[in-house]
């Protein structure tokens, strides 16, 4: 089975990745980008397991590894 | 007064911190490879500076997992001191044995330069034998060094006086927030830095700023 984990920086966390990628689809000539948050995506393929199971095993990878609760949000979806 | 360096893949400042060591110290160093799981018996543990693990996920996240730092959150947890400096910094923030984060610069940019410091807590061994709000030089290597800790956070650090070192004279050059280039943990045994003051301790590295605070602490703990 597969799962996907999307980390994103928590509201109030500067990102000066996001800006400068902001800041670079401006001069490219897009109008109206009004801000931009860069994060991190992880395509996790896992033996099969019951969901509920599946979930809180994500959890835990999501809070000792993945992510870093101190900056960042983290959302599971199983695939 | 005994200590160890423990060294992870992609360190490359472990051997810049041993001679500073044992120059300063007149002791040899005990080195500790990261899969270990137990700590020689000294008093002063040092995360050195590097890219571990090419920085991969996040900056000294791998690192922060590694067999070894149970260890050492074990000995940190007995009043045993543990220092690290630049990516040393950052993997004591990602094992939570100091608050906050260290994101990537604000520039963007990898910095490599001198920056000026200024002590503002001298009630740690590591700072107890330095003068209270002088102001001195040390190098500075990093691109991510930008110190964050949401409001909460940053309310107990500069209220406990956790904050050991502040960029001075406009010199902060990663954006990091009130200026703060190191932080220790409110037991004052724990110390994180990006500045590299094992850089500066010798004539030919041009100056000798960066020994006063490996001084405070080898006297401080040969002394305990």
């Amino acid at each position: 089975m597969k799962a996907r984990v999307t980390v994103t920086l928590k509201n109030g966390v500067l990102d000066p990745q996001g800006k400068a990628i902001e800041g670079s689809l401006g001069s490219l000539g897009f109008d109206g980008v009004e801000g931009v948050r860069q994060g991190k995506v992880f395509d996790i393929e896992l033996t099969d397991r019951d969901a509920e199971a599946a979930k809180a095993d994500i959890e835990a990878m999501c809070e000792k590894l993945l992510a870093n609760t101190v900056i960042e949000n983290y959302a599971i979806e199983l695939l | 007064m005994k200590s160890a360096v423990i060294i992870f893949p992609g360190s490359n400042r472990d051997r810049d911190m041993i001679k500073a060591l044992e120059t300063i110290s007149g002791q040899p160093v005990a080195t500790v490879w990261h899969t270990e799981t137990t700590l020689p018996d000294v008093d002063l543990v040092v995360l050195p500076g590097g890219f571990s693990y090419g920085d991969y996920l996040r900056s000294g996240a791998i690192a922060a997992r590694s067999p070894i730092m149970q260890a050492i959150k074990d000995a940190a947890d007995k009043g045993r001191h543990v220092l690290g400096v630049c990516n040393g910094f950052q993997m004591l923030t990602e094992a939570g044995l100091l608050p906050g984060a260290l994101m990537r610069n604000a520039s963007l940019h990898f910095v490599c330069k001198e920056v000026m410091l200024k002590t503002e807590n001298t009630n740690t061994a590591f700072t107890s034998k330095m003068e209270k709000g002088a102001v001195w030089r040390c190098p500075v290597a990093h691109h991510d060094g930008n110190f964050f800790a949401d409001a909460d956070t940053l309310a107990q650090i500069e209220g406990n006086g956790q904050v050991a070192f502040r960029y001075a004279n406009g010199t902060n050059p990663n954006g990091s927030i009130n200026d703060i280039a190191g932080i220790t943990n409110a037991k004052g045994n724990v110390l994180g830095m990006m500045p590299h003051p094992e850089n500066l301790i010798e004539d030919l590295h041009g100056g000798v700023e960066g020994r006063a605070m490996f001084e405070s602490v080898f006297t401080n703990l040969a002394a305990a």
